[in-house]
C-alpha cells in the first residue's frame, strides 16, 4: 500500500467519509433506510464468506446459510432469556465463528472428496438438515425453542453503550440502527482485508490452484484436503459472525430465516459479481440487496398504474431476477460482471 | 403386522414415484455426467399441467370415464414437459458443455428458480387440489388396504421401467445412447449425433417426470409450485443410492428410499422412545410416567432420512448399490 | 500495475454504492401524497397497518387492511375532535411479506413516519420482533390476528391484541372434543411451524390435564403432501380423535388420506384448517370435521361492520378484519378519551378501555391480552364451515344464545357513527 499516489489517497478518503456519513444522511430520509443499508452490509459480509468457498476454492456450497444459522443461534442461545444467559459480544461472536467453522469442517471432512456437483447437493442437504434440526430441537428437550424461535435476544453492547437505543454525541443523534451500521462497517472492512490478504497469500494461491486443476495442485505438493477444509471452515466462520450480528440486530431468530432461498441469494450475489473477485462480489451483493427495495418502490406502483392491479409481486420478480442472473451470468459473463483480475495481475507481478 | 404391511405398501407406492423421477436424473447423468438440477421442477410442471387439463375436462361435464380424463391430463403434461426438458438442455447445458463443471450446475439452479416462479405466476401460490374423479376402491390385503390408485401407480411404474429398459437396450437409438454414455467422442466417430442423443435423454427423462408428476398429484390429491424441489432431491438421492447412471439402480434406489422413509417415519419414533431404553428410562422416570413417552426422533425428521441416506452413500459407497462406474474424483 | 486497477474498481464500487443510495433517496415519505387535503385543515393522525400484502396469505393481509380502512373512514365521517381540533385519520399501509426481516424494516418505516398507533402485524412471527421496535419508539400496537402467546409475554406496555391467544384457542377445541367425542386416546399432529406447533402444544396440555392418553407427537411440514406413513403409524395405535395444528393446505390431504386408510377417528383442526377450502382439498372426507377459530364467527360480527364492509369493498370479510376494524376503532376511542393523539398520553386510556366493538366487548388484561376472549367451534356441513358453538368464559353458547347475549350492548354503541359508507370511493381502492 506504500505506493499509493496522492490521488488514490484522496479517493479513499472520499469513500471513507461517504461511508461514515451515510447513516446520518439516511437517518434524515428515514431510519428504515439505515436498516436496509445494514442488511446490505450483512449480505456483503456473507457473500465475501461464501466467496472464499465458492469463488476462491471453487467448492459449490449450496448450504452456506446453515453456518449463518449456527452463528445466529449461538448468539441467540447465549444472550437471551431463553437459557437466562447474557454473555457479552466479545465472547459470543468469536464463539459463533468458531462453532460455525467447526460445522464447516464437520461438513467438509466427509464430503470434500466428492466432485463439484455432488458436493453441491450434499451441502444443500446439509443446509436443510441444520434447519430441520433447529426447527425440531424443541422436543423432547427444549434447546432451540423450535419454530417459535427465540425472542428478546440481547442487542450488541460494548462499554456501556446500548446499541438498541438512540444516543446523542457531538450534537448528532445516533439511532440504534445507525450504531449497528458502524459495527457492521468495521466488521465488513475486516472481512474485506482478510479476503484481500488471502487472495495474495500462499493459501489463496493454493485455493485457486485447486479450483483450476485439483490433480495438478496435488502434484505441486499442495495438501488439497487440508486446504479445502480450511476454505470451508474459514468461509463458514464468516457466516457465523454474520449470523451473530443478525441475531443481535433483529432481537429474534427462528428457523424460517435460514431457508434455501437465502443460500441461493448469497450464491447469486457471488456469481453475479464475479467469483473470486472481492470487489466484484461486494458490488454483486450491494446490487442484489437493493434490488428488492428498488422493486418495491417501482414495480408495484408501476403495475398498479398500468394494469390497475398487481400482476407480478415484487417478491416473485426478485426470484425471477435472481434465477435469470445465475443463468445469464454463466452464459455470457462466466467470470461475473466484475471478473477477477488475478491472471492479469499475476503476470504483472512476475514481470516486476 | 397389518400396520407393517400397510407401511410397506405406502413405501412401495412412494418409492415407485421416486424411481420414475430418479430415472430422469440417472439418464442425463449417464450421458453427460451432470446433474439435471431442474428435473424436480419439470415433475412439478407435469403435475400442474395435468391438473389444469383434468379440471378443464371435468368442467366440460362430458360423460367421460375417469380413466380417460386422467389420461388426457397425462397426454397434455408429457409434451409440455418434454419441451421444457429440451429447453433446459438447450439453455442451461448445451452452451456450457465445455465450460467448467460448476457453470452448468449454476445455470441449472437458475433455471430451476425461474421455472418454479413461472409456475407460481401461472398456477398461483395456493395448493391445487386434484378433483376426486376416480372412486378410489380399496382392497384388503392381509389387514392392510391397497387402493386402486396405488395399484395403478405401481403397475404403471413397472411398465414404464420395463419399456425404458427395452428402449435403451434393444433399439438402435438406445444403443446410440449407451455408446454416447461410454464415450462421447468415439460414439461421434461411429456416426452418433451426440447433440441429438443428449437432447433425447433430457426429453425422455422429462416425459417420465411428467408421468411421475401426474401420479404424485392423483395419489396425494394435491399439487403445489414448490413440490418439485423436495421431490427432486429425494429422487436424486434415490438415483445416487442405486448408483447414478445406472437404470436398474435408479429403480432399486427409488423403491428402497420409499421403504426407508415409510418405515423410518413409522418406527423410528418408537425405537427412539427413551422411556423404552434401560438407562434413560430410569433417568427420565418422572417424565415417562407423566407423558408415557420421551421420543427423541419422530416423523419430524422424515425429510432428513433421504439426505442422510445420500450423504452416507456418497461417503461410503460413492458408486451406489449397483453402480459400476466409480464417481470420478474431481 | 496493481493499483490503478484496484483504485478503479474501488471507485466503481463506491459509485455503485452512491448510485444505489441516491436512487433510494427520492421517495422518502411515500404514503402522504395520496390523500387530498380537506378544506378546514384538520390535524392529521396517522395510523399504521402492517400485514402481508404480497405472498401466500396476501388475501388475509388485504382483508385486515380493509378492516382498518373501514374503521378510519367511519371515524373521519363522524368528524371526531381531539384536543378541540378536528382530526383526520390517515392509514399508512405497509407490507411485511410475512417475513420477520421485512417486518422489522417496515416497522421502522412506520416509526419514521411518526404514526400514532399501529394495527398489526398478522403473523406472530413478524409481530413479535416488530413489537420491540414499536415499544422502543413508544408507539402502541394492537394485533388483530397474532395468536402466539409470546407476543404479550415480553413485558411491553404498548403491545395489545384483540384476538384470542393460542393458549385460549387450544383449550377451547380440546374441551369441545372432550365433551363431545369423549376420546380415550388422542393423536396430536402438527406442521412444525410456530403456529401449528404452538396450538398443538396447547391442545395436548389440556387433553393431558383431563387424563387423556396423548400419543407421541407426529409432525409434517407446512408443505407435506404425503401423510400416509404418519397416519398408518397412528392407525396402529387406534386413537379416538386426532388434532392437527396446521393450515388447510396440509390439513386437507391429511384428512383425505386418513379416510383412505380407513381411520375412523374424529378429526379436529385449529383456525388454519377451519376454512371452506377444506371441502375442496379433502373432498367428501371433509364432512363432519370439527375446528375452532379464535374470536367470534364472521357471521356473528357486528351488523354495522358487516354491512359497512360489504358496501365499501363489495365482498365479504374473510376472517380477521372484524378484529383489525375493532383495533383501529380502539385506537380512535382511546385518543378521544385521553383527548390526545400523543401515544404517551392515550396509552393509559387504551390499556383501561372498555369498548363494545364488532367482535363483542373488549377489555385488556395487564399483559395486553383481551379479557375473556371468545372462541368458536365449527363443523363442516355440506361443504361449508358452519358455526356450532361460541365459547365464552368457559361456557358453550349457540349462535343464537350469543346473539341474544351480545345484542343490547352493540346496539347502544352503534348509534355513534352512522353508516355514511362513501360508496363512490370504493372501486379506486381495490
Amino acid at each position: 500500500m506504500s505506493r499509493l499516489k496522492p490521488a488514490h489517497w484522496f479517493g479513499l478518503a472520499l469513500v471513507a467519509i461517504a461511508l461514515l456519513a451515510l447513516p446520518l444522511v439516511l437517518t434524515q430520509v428515514g431510519t428504515a433506510w439505515v436498516r436496509i443499508a445494514n442488511f446490505a452490509i450483512l449480505f456483503v459480509f456473507l457473500s465475501l464468506g461464501l466467496n472464499i468457498v465458492v469463488g476462491m476454492a471453487g467448492l459449490l456450497d449450496l448450504g452456506y446459510i446453515a453456518f449463518y444459522a449456527v452463528g445466529a443461534y449461538t448468539w441467540a442461545l447465549l444472550a437471551s432469556p431463553h437459557f437466562n444467559l447474557h454473555l457479552p459480544f466479545w465472547a459470543i461472536l468469536p464463539l459463533g465463528a468458531l462453532l460455525a467453522g467447526m460445522a464447516g469442517a464437520i461438513l467438509g471432512a466427509p464430503t470434500l472428496r466428492l466432485r463439484g456437483d455432488y458436493l453441491a447437493i450434499v451441502t444443500l442437504g446439509f443446509g436443510e438438515i441444520v434447519r430441520i434440526f433447529m426447527n425440531n430441537l424443541s422436543a423432547p428437550f427444549n434447546i432451540t425453542n423450535g419454530p417459535k424461535g427465540i425472542t428478546r435476544i440481547d442487542g450488541f453492547g460494548a462499554g456501556g453503550v446500548n446499541f438498541s437505543t438512540t444516543d446523542t454525541l457531538f450534537g448528532i443523534a445516533f439511532t440504534g440502527p445507525a450504531k449497528y451500521y458502524y459495527v457492521l462497517l468495521v466488521l465488513m472492512l475486516l472481512v474485506i482485508v482478510v479476503n484481500l490478504r488471502l487472495q495474495n497469500s500462499r493459501i489463496g494461491r493454493a485455493w485457486v490452484a485447486i479450483r483450476e486443476d485439483e490433480i495438478a495442485a496435488k502434484a505441486a505438493g499442495i495438501n488439497t484436503r487440508n486446504i479445502k477444509l480450511l476454505a470451508f471452515a474459514m468461509g463458514a466462520s464468516f457466516g457465523g459472525i454474520a449470523g451473530g450480528m443478525f441475531a443481535a440486530m433483529q432481537g429474534f431468530v427462528s428457523p424460517e430465516s435460514f431457508v434455501l432461498h437465502e443460500s441461493i441469494m448469497v450464491l447469486a450475489m457471488v456469481v453475479l459479481g464475479g467469483m473470486g473477485n472481492v470487489w466484484g462480489v461486494i458490488a454483486g451483493a450491494l446490487l442484489l440487496s437493493f434490488v428488492p427495495e428498488f422493486l418495491r418502490y417501482t414495480v408495484e406502483p408501476a403495475q398498479q398504474a398500468i394494469f390497475g392491479r398487481l400482476l407480478i409481486e415484487p417478491e416473485v420478480l426478485r426470484m425471477l431476477i435472481f434465477g435469470a442472473a445465475l443463468v445469464l451470468t454463466m452464459r455470457f459473463r462466466p467470470a461475473g460482471l466484475w471478473p477477477e483480475s488475478r491472471h492479469k495481475r499475476e503476470m504483472g507481478e512476475r514481470r516486476a | 403386522m397389518d400396520i407393517l404391511l400397510q407401511q410397506i405398501i405406502n413405501g412401495l407406492t412412494t418409492g415407485s414415484v421416486y424411481a420414475i423421477v430418479a430415472l430422469g436424473y440417472t439418464m442425463v447423468y449417464g450421458v453427460i455426467q451432470l446433474i439435471n438440477f431442474a428435473h424436480g421442477e419439470v415433475v412439478m410442471i407435469g403435475a400442474m399441467v395435468a391438473f389444469s387439463v383434468i379440471m378443464a375436462l371435468v368442467g366440460m361435464g362430458l360423460p367421460l370415464p375417469p380413466f380417460v380424463i386422467v389420461l388426457g391430463g397425462v397426454l397434455a403434461a408429457v409434451p409440455v414437459c418434454m419441451a421444457i426438458g429440451y429447453l433446459l438442455e438447450r439453455v442451461a447445458y448445451r452452451p456450457l458443455r465445455h465450460a467448467p463443471r460448476l457453470a452448468p450446475l449454476i445455470t441449472a439452479i437458475g433455471m430451476s428458480i425461474i421455472l418454479q416462479h413461472l409456475a407460481l405466476l401461472v398456477w398461483g401460490r395456493d395448493p391445487r387440489a386434484f378433483p376426486q374423479i376416480m372412486e378410489n376402491a380399496s382392497f384388503a390385503v392381509g389387514g392392510a388396504a391397497i387402493s386402486s390408485v396405488q395399484i395403478a401407480i405401481i403397475l404403471l411404474s413397472v411398465t414404464m421401467m420395463a419399456g425404458l429398459t427395452w428402449f435403451v437396450y434393444r433399439t438402435r437409438f438406445g444403443i446410440a445412447i449407451r455408446a454416447t454414455a461410454e464415450d462421447v467422442r468415439v460414439a461421434g466417430l461411429m456416426g452418433v449425433d451426440a447433440n441429438r442423443v443428449i437432447a433425447a435423454t433430457f426429453t425422455i427423462g422429462a416425459a417420465l417426470g411428467a408421468v411421475a408428476g401426474v401420479m404424485y398429484g392423483t395419489y396425494y390429491g394435491i399439487a403445489h409450485y414448490t413440490m418439485g424441489f423436495i421431490l427432486g432431491l429425494k429422487a436424486f438421492s434415490a438415483a445416487v443410492l442405486g448408483g447414478i447412471g445406472n437404470l436398474a439402480g435408479a429403480m432399486l434406489g427409488g423403491i428402497l428410499l420409499g421403504l426407508v422413509e415409510a418405515l423410518g417415519a413409522g418406527y423410528i419414533g418408537d425405537m427412539t422412545d427413551l422411556c423404552r431404553w434401560p438407562v434413560f428410562g430410569e433417568l427420565l422416570a418422572e417424565r415417562c410416567a407423566a407423558d408415557g413417552h420421551v421420543v427423541l426422533f419422530g416423523s419430524n425428521y422424515q425429510d432428513v432420512f433421504a439426505f442422510l441416506v445420500l450423504i452416507l452413500v456418497l461417503v461410503f459407497r460413492p458408486s451406489g448399490l449397483l453402480g459400476e462406474r466409480v464417481a470420478e474424483r474431481a | 500495475m496493481n493499483f490503478p486497477a484496484k483504485a478503479l474498481s474501488l471507485s466503481v464500487a463506491a459509485a455503485v454504492l452512491m448510485m444505489a443510495c441516491g436512487k433510494e433517496e427520492p421517495p422518502p415519505p411515500p404514503p402522504q401524497a395520496q390523500t387530498p387535503p380537506p378544506a378546514p385543515q384538520p390535524v392529521t393522525v396517522k395510523i399504521g397497518h402492517v400485514g402481508p400484502l404480497t405472498g401466500g396469505i396476501a388475501h388475509f393481509g388485504k382483508d385486515n387492511e380493509n378492516g382498518v380502512r373501514l374503521a378510519l373512514d367511519e371515524a373521519n365521517a363522524a368528524g371526531i375532535k381531539i384536543g378541540g381540533q378536528p382530526v383526520k385519520f390517515e392509514m399508512v399501509p405497509e407490507d411485511d411479506q410475512a417475513d420477520p426481516k421485512v417486518g422489522n424494516t417496515v416497522a421502522q418505516k412506520l416509526v419514521d413516519a411518526k404514526v400514532a398507533g399501529v394495527v398489526g402485524h398478522l403473523n406472530s412471527g413478524t409481530s413479535i420482533p416488530a413489537s420491540s421496535i414499536y415499544n422502543g419508539a413508544g408507539i402502541p400496537m394492537i394485533s388483530g390476528a397474532s395468536t402466539n402467546p409470546a407476543l404479550t409475554e415480553q413485558g411491553f406496555k404498548g403491545v395489545f391484541r384483540v384476538v384470542g391467544r393460542d393458549d385460549q384457542q387450544g383449550p377451547a377445541i380440546a374441551n369441545y372434543l372432550l365433551a363431545t367425542a369423549k376420546p380415550k386416546t388422542v393423536a396430536v399432529i402438527d406442521d412444525a411451524t410456530a403456529y401449528g406447533e404452538g396450538l398443538a402444544n396447547e391442545v395436548e396440555k389440556t387433553l393431558k390435564a383431563a387424563g387423556i392418553k396423548v400419543l407421541p407427537r407426529e409432525k409434517g411440514t407446512d408443505k407435506t403432501a404425503d401423510w400416509k406413513a404418519v397416519l398408518t403409524k397412528i392407525k396402529g395405535k387406534k386413537p379416538d380423535a386426532v388434532f392437527y395444528g396446521g393450515m388447510d393446505a396440509t390439513a386437507g390431504p391429511l384428512l383425505k388420506q386418513a379416510r383412505e386408510l380407513k381411520i375412523g377417528a374424529v378429526f379436529s383442526f385449529g383456525d388454519g384448517g377451519c376454512t371452506d377450502k377444506m371441502a375442496e382439498l379433502a373432498g367428501a372426507a371433509a364432512e363432519g370435521l370439527v375446528c375452532s377459530q379464535a374470536g367470534i364467527p364472521v357471521q356473528a360480527a357486528g351488523k354495522q361492520f358487516l354491512e359497512g364492509y360489504k358496501a365499501k369493498f363489495n365482498m365479504d370479510p374473510i376472517i380477521y378484519s372484524p378484529f383489525t376494524y375493532d383495533a383501529a376503532k380502539l385506537l380512535v376511542a382511546a385518543m378521544q378519551k385521553a383527548d390526545s393523539a400523543d401515544p404517551a398520553k392515550y396509552l393509559p386510556a387504551l390499556a383501561a378501555i372498555d369498548y363494545n366493538g364488532a367482535t363483542g366487548n373488549i377489555q385488556f388484561d395487564e399483559k395486553g391480552d383481551r379479557k375473556d376472549a371468545e372462541m368458536t367451534i365449527f363443523t363442516m356441513k355440506e361443504g361449508k364451515i358452519t358455526p356450532l358453538a361460541i365459547i365464552k368464559g368457559g361456557k358453550s353458547l349457540t349462535l343464537d344464545e350469543y346473539a341474544a347475549l351480545a345484542a343490547p350492548a352493540p346496539a347502544a354503541e352503534a348509534a355513534k357513527p352512522a353508516e355514511a359508507a362513501p360508496a363512490p370511493a370504493a372501486p379506486a381502492q381495490k
